[in-house]
Formats: structure tokens, C-alpha cells, sequence
């Protein structure tokens, strides 16, 4: 491990790469602030500037500090203006808020970017420790155990993305796959489903996908509802940035925990940031002393601490799943894997073998964002601040733009942007009807590594057989088949109990 | 019916086309060699297919109920017409002629013009100011792209383009 750190600081101190981590965690700062933008948006934006750059480590680095910045920037509007950029901050403004309009914003600011900063470095850590040993086991899979690996990602994800409608979830899985199916596979030199259309050929560009399935839905609820984009500043004076001993007593344990058990859930495909912010937050009220219970919700140092804590260590977690396993478990991650096949990086337990400069880098280049995010943004904030008050009029036509742009830069081809205006249109719509679009977007990264790895278990099985012969894949395919069922049998049980008729079934 | 089962429905007949597709005319095509393959082109999508007809059904007969109250922080779609749809239609329409004009306009004049009509179209109208902004971006993000990422965008219109 030490050789591997050693590697990582070599990568990850040159120039170039200290600039992209620099650069990212400012580039995320400044958009995740903005409400409205979440960080698969913002890194689904940065993306082709990221490929284009060419080298791997960086560009991962680049993306991965968009992401913290992205993170950190959300729960900064989530504090100063109680509009959380972030699914994952909206925990941090349920005390955050409060503290900004007690005149407190400053303190508010610091404990976040401490817990922040904390969260991110026990997570980074934990990474460390876990990654390479959960590597080693997946050396031993094999391409059955692998598709069923993918299988148990893609249904742990269906099960927790969507809010309690598994099947909605499920079929946005499916059909993300059947996306995956259409133009031409590496197994099998044919065209498949292109309808003998050129333009589908080579199969529906991801960026595409991306910038249609995120940053376009979230441009157009910005223009079609403009109050989720009005910054109404009440007392927006930042000052007095420091906290008092006793504050900072309070909080060390809760960060302790936070960061720890944000990281363990933040591991879990499907689960992440957002259920880790909450999560926290639930916990650490609940062991709270009685007066202190009185504050969460009014402005509790510790009521912010958590979340803010729990949300970046999780975010490090679910770098663990991508990394060692090649399989996302976030909408965020999905992405990133999305970058790094493009960057000709197959991530998965071989990476740390045949390209050890790329993982360990990353990590590196995580202790690095989180220092620069704390020492940068710390003094900076009231500035940084500011931004928030761009208007939107101007605001919205380059969110639009910098979409097609990403599209167009990727393929070089404005058929691309017709596609990326029609499928926005589809998936706005299917937002308004709470489908989940993350699955959508997941299932069709590892569409094609998913019938990869399921065509060699069959060829080298010669045929089905292999789902018997192998009692590990066996094994997590039940596991993937109870993760779907268990979730709808329970809520068809909550439902029909509180309904008040007896579950026959 | 509520729009997702609407949305059920439409994703059920384009997995049946797809179905269709896979069982029955894709194998037409299939060499006879590959037919002794335990493997198909056609294997993995007739699974997709199958599943995606289930869970569409599952929805559209309302297995599922849907969670009923719209979350607070969503757009209520019942109610569309009360939010700006008028400025996301015209946002859109303007995108796809961005689409269209990006190649014969070139690509510094067809960003500014998007951009200057995308902030007219949400109500700004300070024009010095929106015709700064636009042209400011057009050229650094062209001089980005093309000179420092090295993506080729022609930036000028055909007529005026030498060769390219």
C-alpha cells in the first residue's frame, strides 16, 4: 500500500494535476452553488472538457474534485438562502438555515466546511483501507459472478432510488439496457435496432444521455417554476467565521460517527449521499441529550455537522463500488464511469493492477480537494457568495448552451442535438410523472458490460447453465431478485394494512 | 389515467416493437455457423424485452400505486399550464434551430444569437448588457474549444468559410 501511496503523490503533485484539482473544486463551488444544479449536472457539463484533456488520472481528478466542490457549493446556497443545489444537502438546511438567520452564517459556513473537510478525509481513509482489499476478492470473479455482480447493482439500485416505487425504478433499469442493446455490440459484428438509421450505428452517445437525462429536465423546472431559482437574501452579512471551544467539542463526535457510517452507506449501490445526509441527521438526533433535541431543527451546531459530515464521506464511499468492482452505485459515479471507458479505463478490480497511477492518484488527489476546498473556500466564501446573485435570465441561456455544447463537442454532429433536445423532452417528462432517471442512465452504462460478461458465461458454459453451476453467482442473483421483490411486497403490505383490510397474500 | 400509466403504456409498445424485433425478424439475418453459437444477438435482448413488458404491465394495471401527493418541491404536471411553459416551449424551439443553424451560421454567430434570444425570451431587456454577455461568451468559449481543447468548430458562416 505505501508503494501505491507513493505512486498516487507523485501523479497526483504534478502541476497539471494539482491545477485540475484546484481548478474542479473551484468549478464545483461556483455551479453547485447555484440552486437548482445538482452535481451529476455539473459533471455531466464538465465531461467533455474532462475527455478531451486525455490523460485518465486527470481527468478523473478534474471530475472527481468537480464533484466535492459540487457537494461543498451545495450546502453553502443550502445555508446562506435555504436552497439546497443538492438533494444531498438538504439535511444541512434544516440547521444550517436557521443558525444564517440568527446572524450566525459564518459559524454556520465554518462548521460545514469542517465537517465537510473531516468527512471527506475519514472517507478518504476508509477508501484506502477498503478499496484494495475488496479488489483482491473480485480478482477471483469470474465473468458469471461478474454479471451477476452488475445484476445485484443495477436491482439494489432500482430498490433504493426510486421513493418506494421499485417497479417504476425497474423498468427505467430496463430500458436503460435496451438502450445499451441498440447499434453495433463488440461480440457480434451487426447492427442491432437502428431501424437502418446511420446516425445509431455506433449506439445513443452517453453524453448525450447524460446532458439529456440531468442538466436539461433541471434547466427546464428552472425556467418552468422560477422560484426554485430566486434567492431572496435575507441577511446575507458573512462575519465572525470562527466557532468556540465548547462547539467544536460538541461536534468532534458527531463527525467522528457521521463520517464513519456516511462512508459504510455510501458504499451501498443505490444508497449514497442524500439517504447518508439524512440518515445522519435522524441518528444523531435521536441520541442526543434531551436539551439538546430542542435544538435540531432551530439552529444545532451538531444537527449541521452530521449531515455535512455524512454526505461527503459517503460521496468518497461511492467511489469504492466504481473503483474496485467497475460498477456505479450513484447516478454521480455512473457517470464518472461513463468518462473513464471513454478515456479507454476499464475501472474494476484490474485497475489497481494494470494502472495502480490512476487509483491511487484519485485518492491523493481526494485529500487534496478537501484541503483546498477548506483553505480555499474558507476565506472565500463571502465572495463566492455573490455568485448567487446572477440573474437567472442570464443564468439559464448558458446552462442551455453549455448542454448542446457538451453534446455536440463530444460527436461533432448536430443530428446529436436533435437527439439530446428529444430525449430531455422524454425525460422531463417522465420526471413530471416521478419516474427515477438515474436508474435509466446506470442501466445503460452497464448495459454493455453487463451482455458482455453474460454472452462469455454463456459461451463458456454453453448455454443457461452457468446460473447453477456457479453457487456464488446463483447466490447474488437470489440476493438481486429479493432486493427488487422485498421493497413492493413490504409497501403492498404497509398499504393494505393501513387501508385497514388483513394481507390475505 | 394518470400520466405514468400513460408513460407505462408508450414504453409497453415500444418494448413490444422491440420484442418483435428481437424473436422474430432479427435471426433472419443470422449466419448459419453463428446459429450453433449458445449465444445469439437476439439472446439478451428477448430477456430485456420479457422483463420490460412485466414491469410495464405491473404499471399500467396499477399494481403500483403511485405515492399520490406531489412532493412540494416538484412541478405538479396537472397544473402545467401555471408554470412558464410558454418560455420553456420557446427555450426548447430555440435549441433545436441552434441545431440546425449551428453548421450554415457558424458557430460564433449562432451562440450569440442563442444566447442573446435565450435571455430575451426569459424577460431580460437590457440590451447593451445582453449583447456583451452573448458576444463575450461566444468568442471565449469558441477560442476555448478550438484553440486551447483543439475540437474543431468553424466559427464563421459557410459563405465566409475558406474551404471548410
Amino acid at each position: 500500500m505505501l508503494e501505491g501511496i507513493l505512486i498516487g503523490l507523485s501523479t497526483a503533485f504534478s502541476v497539471t494535476n494539482l491545477l485540475m484539482v484546484v481548478g474542479g473544486c473551484l468549478i464545483g463551488t461556483f455551479i453547485g452553488m447555484l440552486p437548482g444544479l445538482g452535481p451529476m449536472s455539473i459533471i455531466a457539463i464538465m465531461i467533455p472538457v474532462a475527455i478531451s484533456i486525455g490523460d485518465p488520472s486527470a481527468a478523473l481528478i478534474l471530475l472527481a474534485g468537480v464533484y466535492y466542490g459540487a457537494i461543498f457549493g451545495g450546502s453553502t446556497s443550502s445555508i446562506l438562502i435555504n436552497a439546497p443545489g443538492v438533494a444531498s444537502t438538504v439535511a444541512t438546511s434544516f440547521d444550517g438555515y436557521p443558525l444564517a438567520r440568527q446572524g450566525k452564517a459564518g459559524k454556520a459556513l465554518t462548521v460545514a466546511a469542517i465537517s465537510s473537510f473531516a468527512g471527506g478525509s475519514i472517507g478518504a481513509v476508509l477508501l484506502m483501507i477498503f478499496a484494495p482489499a475488496l479488489a483482491t476478492v473480485a480478482l477471483l470473479f469470474h465473468s458469471a459472478e461478474y454479471f451477476a455482480l452488475m445484476v445485484v447493482g443495477l436491482s439494489a439500485i432500482a430498490a433504493f432510488a426510486g421513493t418506494g416505487q421499485v417497479i417504476k425504478a425497474l423498468l427505467m433499469t430496463i430500458l436503460g439496457v435496451i438502450m445499451a442493446t441498440v447499434g453495433e455490440g463488440a461480440l457480434f459484428n451487426m447492427p442491432r435496432f437502428t431501424m437502418g438509421l446511420m446516425d445509431l450505428q455506433s449506439g445513443f452517445g452517453f453524453i448525450t444521455l447524460a446532458m439529456a437525462m440531468f442538466a436539461l429536465p433541471e434547466a427546464l423546472y428552472l425556467v418552468l417554476d422560477p422560484n426554485r431559482s430566486k434567492t431572496e437574501s435575507g441577511n446575507n452579512e458573512i462575519k465572525d467565521l470562527r466557532i468556540t471551544k465548547e462547539e467544536a467539542k460538541a461536534i468532534t463526535p458527531v463527525i467522528g460517527r457521521q463520517s464513519i457510517q456516511g462512508f459504510l452507506i455510501g458504499v451501498l449501490p443505490g444508497a449514497g449521499a442524500t439517504i447518508a445526509s439524512f440518515l445522519g441527521y435522524a441518528v444523531e438526533r435521536n441520541i442526543a441529550t434531551k436539551e439538546e433535541q430542542e435544538q435540531f431543527g432551530k439552529g444545532s451546531v451538531k444537527g449541521l455537522a452530521a449531515p455535512e459530515s455524512a454526505n461527503n464521506a459517503a460521496c468518497t464511499g461511492s467511489f469504492v463500488p466504481l473503483l474496485t468492482l467497475g460498477i456505479p452505485g450513484s447516478g454521480t459515479t455512473a457517470i464518472l464511469l461513463g468518462a473513464l471507458i471513454a478515456l479507454n479505463v476499464s475501472p474494476g478490480p484490474r485497475l489497481m493492477v494494470d494502472q495502480p497511477e490512476i487509483f491511487w492518484a484519485v485518492i491523493i488527489s481526494m485529500y487534496l480537494g478537501n484541503v483546498i476546498l477548506l483553505i480555499l473556500n474558507l476565506p472565500l466564501i463571502p465572495y463566492i457568495a455573490k455568485i448567487l446573485a446572477v440573474p437567472r435570465n442570464f443564468l439559464i441561456p448558458f446552462i442551455l448552451f453549455f448542454t448542446l455544447m457538451g453534446a455536440y463537442i463530444g460527436q461533432n454532429n448536430s443530428t446529436e442535438l436533435l437527439i439530446l433536445v428529444g430525449f430531455g423532452i422524454c425525460a422531463t417528462v417522465l420526471r413530471f410523472a416521478d419516474y427515477p432517471l438515474a436508474p435509466l442512465l446506470i442501466g445503460f452504462i452497464l448495459g454493455r458490460m453487463l451482455e458482455d460478461n453474460f454472452s462469455r458465461s454463456m459461451q463458456l458454459y454453453d448455454g443457461i447453465g452457468f446460473i447453477l453451476e456457479r453457487p456464488m453467482t446463483m447466490g447474488l442473483l437470489v440476493l438481486a431478485v429479493i432486493l427488487v421483490v422485498l421493497p413492493s411486497y413490504r409497501a403492498r403490505r404497509a398499504r393494505a394494512r393501513a387501508e385497514g383490510v388483513a394481507d390475505g397474500d | 389515467m394518470a400520466l405514468d400509466r400513460w408513460i407505462a403504456m408508450i414504453i409497453l409498445l415500444i418494448c413490444l416493437a422491440y420484442g418483435y424485433a428481437a424473436f422474430f425478424t432479427m435471426d433472419e439475418a443470422l449466419a448459419p455457423f453463428m446459429r450453433r453459437n449458445p449465444i445469439w444477438p437476439s439472446t439478451f435482448p428477448k430477456i430485456l424485452s420479457v422483463m420490460a413488458i412485466i414491469c410495464s404491465l405491473l404499471i399500467l394495471l396499477g399494481f403500483e400505486k403511485s405515492s399520490g401527493e406531489p412532493k412540494p418541491s416538484e412541478i405538479n404536471y396537472r397544473r402545467l399550464t401555471d408554470y412558464k411553459l410558454g418560455q420553456a416551449i420557446a427555450l426548447l424551439g430555440l435549441m433545436v434551430a441552434y441545431a440546425l443553424l449551428l453548421r450554415p451560421a457558424g458557430f460564433l454567430l449562432s451562440t450569440f444569437g442563442f444566447l442573446f434570444i435565450g435571455s430575451f425570451i426569459l424577460g431580460e431587456r437590457k440590451y447593451i448588457v445582453m449583447a456583451l454577455a452573448s458576444a463575450i461568451a461566444a468568442g471565449v468559449v469558441w477560442y476555448l474549444v478550438d484553440r486551447v481543447l483543439g475540437i474543431f468548430l468553424s466559427p464563421m458562416p459557410v459563405f465566409m468559410a475558406n474551404g471548410g
